[in-house]
C-alpha cells in the first residue's frame, strides 16, 4: 500500500474530512485514508462513491459509511445506528459491535461486524451480504427483501418478520421467528453460499453445517380471502 | 428527541470532577435537546439531619426579596443562589417547610427536596442552561441530566426534566408515554400530585408512589415495563445510586460505558467521548426491557 493520508476529526470538521472523501481527484492514486479521533461523530465517511481504503481509529456516532459505494471503510471501534445504511457496494468492517438497524436498506456491498449489533440489523435490506461474527438484537432481518445475513452467534425476538426474498443463516439460538418466517432445508447450494460468505467474512473455524437457515413462508405474499372479514 | 445522561462515580477520588464531566455530557446532548435543560447533583451529606431544598424563581422574583421572606420564618437556614434557583440547606422539620414554600410563597416553585440532591432546570440551550448554573463547578457522588426537545407539553421551567416527585428521587425521560392520563388519575386517587401536565412527571410519580410502598426500585422498574405504556428510556436516580430501564421495542438509544472509576450512560456515544479512559471502557447497549442499576 501506499502513502497514508490521516485526517484528524479534532483539527478538522466533519464536513471537511467527507468533503475530501467524497471529491477524491479520479486521477490520483492516493486512495488510502485514516481518520482519528471520532469522537462518536455522526455521519463519518457517508456518501463515499469512489474505490479507497478508509480506516476509522475510535468509536462512531450514527450512519457511519452511509449510501456506501466501492469504497472500504474499516471502523476500529463501535458505531452507532445505521452502520452502512442503504450501502449500494463496497464493503464496510466494525470491529467492535454495531447499535440498531445495521445494513438498514441496503442494495450491495458487504457488512461485516465482528461483534454483536443490537435490533433491527438488516431492517428492509435489498441485496446486502451482512455477516455478524456475534449476536443479533430483536427484529432482525424485519422486512429483508434480498441479500444475504450470515450470523454466527444467536438472534434475538422475532428474526425475519414479514421477511421476503432474503437468506438468514444463523448458527446459535433463534429467540423466536417473526411472522411469516420459517426454517428451511439447507441445499448442497447453501452451503456452497455459506462457505464463501464465510471467507468473504474472514471466519475461519465455523463450520457451514453448523448454520441453520430461515426464510419467508410466503403466506404473506397474497392476501387470503378467509381473511376478509378482518378489514 | 431529547438527551438523557448520568453518570455514577466509582471511585469516590473523581467526586470534584463529576460537574465537569456531566457538562462535557450535557454539551454533547445539546443537539438532541435545544429547548430546555435540567440536571440533579447527588452528594454525600455529613449532617444526617439536614435537608436541601432546590427552589425556582419565577416571574423575576429576586432572590433578596426571597431571603426577606424565608428568613423571617425561618432562622436557621443557608441559603445558595444558583442563576434563577436557591439551594436551602436547613434542619427545619422538611414538612413545615414544605408547607410554607407551597402555601405562603407565590413566585417560587419547589424542583426537589431531599438529603443529598440538587436539582436545577431552565428553558433555553442546554450549553447555556449549564453556563448560567456553573455546572462544573459542581461535585458530587453521582449525577443525571436532561436535554428537552419537546413534545408533548410546553416549553417551560416545570415541563422540564428532571422529574422529582419524592425526596432524593428523580427521573430523566427520552420518549414519550401514550397512557399517561390514565396513570395520573389513578395516581391522584392514591395521593399522589402533580405540578404539570408531562407525561414524564406521571412516570416519576408512578416510581415515587412505588418505592413509598418499599417496593425496591428494580421491582418498581420491572412493574413499569408493564404499566407504563409508550416510549422511553429512563434514568432515576436515588440517594444512593441510579437505574436505567428502555421499553421492550427499544427505540430511544442508550450506551452505557463502564469503567473502574464510573459509570456513564448516554443517548449517544458523543456524549462521552471527552471522558478519560472511555475509548478502553467496557461499552454496551442496555438490552429492551431489562434494568440496569449502579449503587443501592
Amino acid at each position: 500500500m501506499g502513502e497514508v493520508i490521516k485526517l484528524d476529526l479534532k483539527k478538522k470538521s466533519l464536513r471537511d474530512v467527507n468533503s475530501v472523501l467524497q471529491n477524491l481527484d479520479p486521477k490520483s492514486n492516493l486512495r488510502n485514508y485514516l481518520i482519528s479521533n471520532p469522537s462518536g461523530n455522526h455521519a463519518v465517511c457517508a456518501g463515499l462513491k469512489d474505490e479507497m481504503e478508509v480506516t476509522v481509529k475510535g468509536h462512531v456516532g450514527y450512519y457511519c459509511a452511509g449510501m456506501n459505494q466501492k469504497a472500504l471503510v474499516t471502523i476500529e471501534g463501535n458505531v452507532g445506528t445505521g452502520v452502512a445504511e442503504n450501502m449500494m457496494s463496497g464493503k464496510v468492517h466494525v470491529k467492535g459491535n454495531a447499535s440498531q438497524s445495521a445494513g438498514a436498506t441496503a442494495h450491495g456491498g458487504t457488512l461485516i461486524i465482528d461483534g454483536d449489533t443490537s435490533s433491527r440489523c438488516g431492517i428492509s435490506m435489498k441485496g446486502i451480504d451482512i455477516i455478524v461474527k456475534g449476536s443479533v438484537g430483536h427484529m432482525s432481518a424485519f422486512m429483508a427483501q434480498s441479500g444475504n445475513m450470515v450470523v454466527c452467534g444467536d438472534a434475538g425476538e422475532a428474526l425475519g418478520d414479514s421477511l421476503y426474498e432474503a437468506k438468514l443463516f444463523v448458527r446459535g439460538s433463534v429467540k423466536s421467528l417473526g411472522a411469516d418466517c420459517e426454517e428451511k432445508k439447507v441445499t448442497k447450494k447453501d452451503l456452497e453460499l455459506l462457505t464463501s460468505l464465510l471467507k468473504k467474512g474472514s471466519i475461519k473455524n465455523v463450520k457451514p453445517k453448523d448454520f441453520k437457515k430461515y426464510g419467508s413462508a410466503k403466506k404473506l405474499y397474497n392476501f387470503n380471502i378467509d381473511n376478509v372479514s378482518e378489514y | 428527541m431529547c438527551g438523557i445522561v448520568g453518570i455514577y462515580l466509582k471511585n469516590k477520588k473523581l467526586s470534584k470532577d463529576l460537574g465537569k464531566y456531566l457538562t462535557g455530557m450535557m454539551e454533547g446532548m445539546a443537539t438532541r435537546g435545544p429547548d430546555s435543560a435540567g440536571f440533579a447533583i447527588y452528594s454525600n451529606n455529613k449532617k444526617p439531619k439536614e435537608y436541601k431544598y432546590s427552589i425556582c424563581l419565577l416571574n423575576d422574583f429576586s432572590f433578596s426579596a426571597f431571603k426577606k421572606i424565608i428568613t423571617k420564618k425561618f432562622k436557621k437556614l443557608k441559603l445558595k443562589q444558583h442563576s434563577d434557583h436557591v439551594i436551602i440547606t436547613s434542619e427545619e422539620n422538611p414538612k413545615k417547610l414544605l408547607s410554607f414554600i407551597s402555601s405562603d410563597l407565590k413566585n417560587v416553585s419547589l424542583v426537589g427536596y431531599g438529603k443529598s440532591i440538587e436539582i436545577f432546570k431552565q428553558v433555553g440551550n442546554p450549553k447555556e442552561v449549564i453556563k448560567n448554573f456553573q455546572l462544573d463547578k459542581f461535585s458530587g457522588t453521582h449525577a443525571i441530566g436532561h436535554t428537552r426537545m419537546a413534545t408533548e407539553s410546553a416549553i417551560t421551567t416545570n415541563g422540564s426534566h428532571p422529574y422529582s416527585t419524592g425526596q432524593d428521587e428523580c427521573l430523566v425521560h427520552n420518549g414519550s408515554l401514550s397512557n399517561h392520563n390514565n396513570l395520573r388519575r389513578n395516581l391522584i386517587k392514591q395521593g399522589q400530585t402533580f405540578d404539570s401536565q408531562n407525561d414524564t412527571e406521571v412516570a416519576a410519580g408512578y416510581i415515587s408512589n412505588s418505592l413509598s410502598k418499599k417496593i425496591s426500585l428494580k421491582d418498581t422498574l420491572v412493574n413499569g415495563l408493564k404499566d407504563l405504556d409508550g416510549f422511553y428510556t429512563f434514568i432515576t436516580g436515588t440517594k444512593e445510586g441510579f437505574a436505567i430501564v428502555r421499553d421492550e421495542i427499544a427505540c430511544k438509544p442508550a450506551v452505557i460505558a463502564e469503567t473502574n472509576d464510573y459509570v456513564a450512560i448516554a443517548s449517544e456515544f458523543q456524549a462521552m467521548a471527552h471522558l478519560p479512559g472511555v475509548n478502553a471502557a467496557k461499552i454496551f447497549e442496555p438490552e429492551p426491557g431489562v434494568v440496569y442499576s449502579w449503587g443501592k
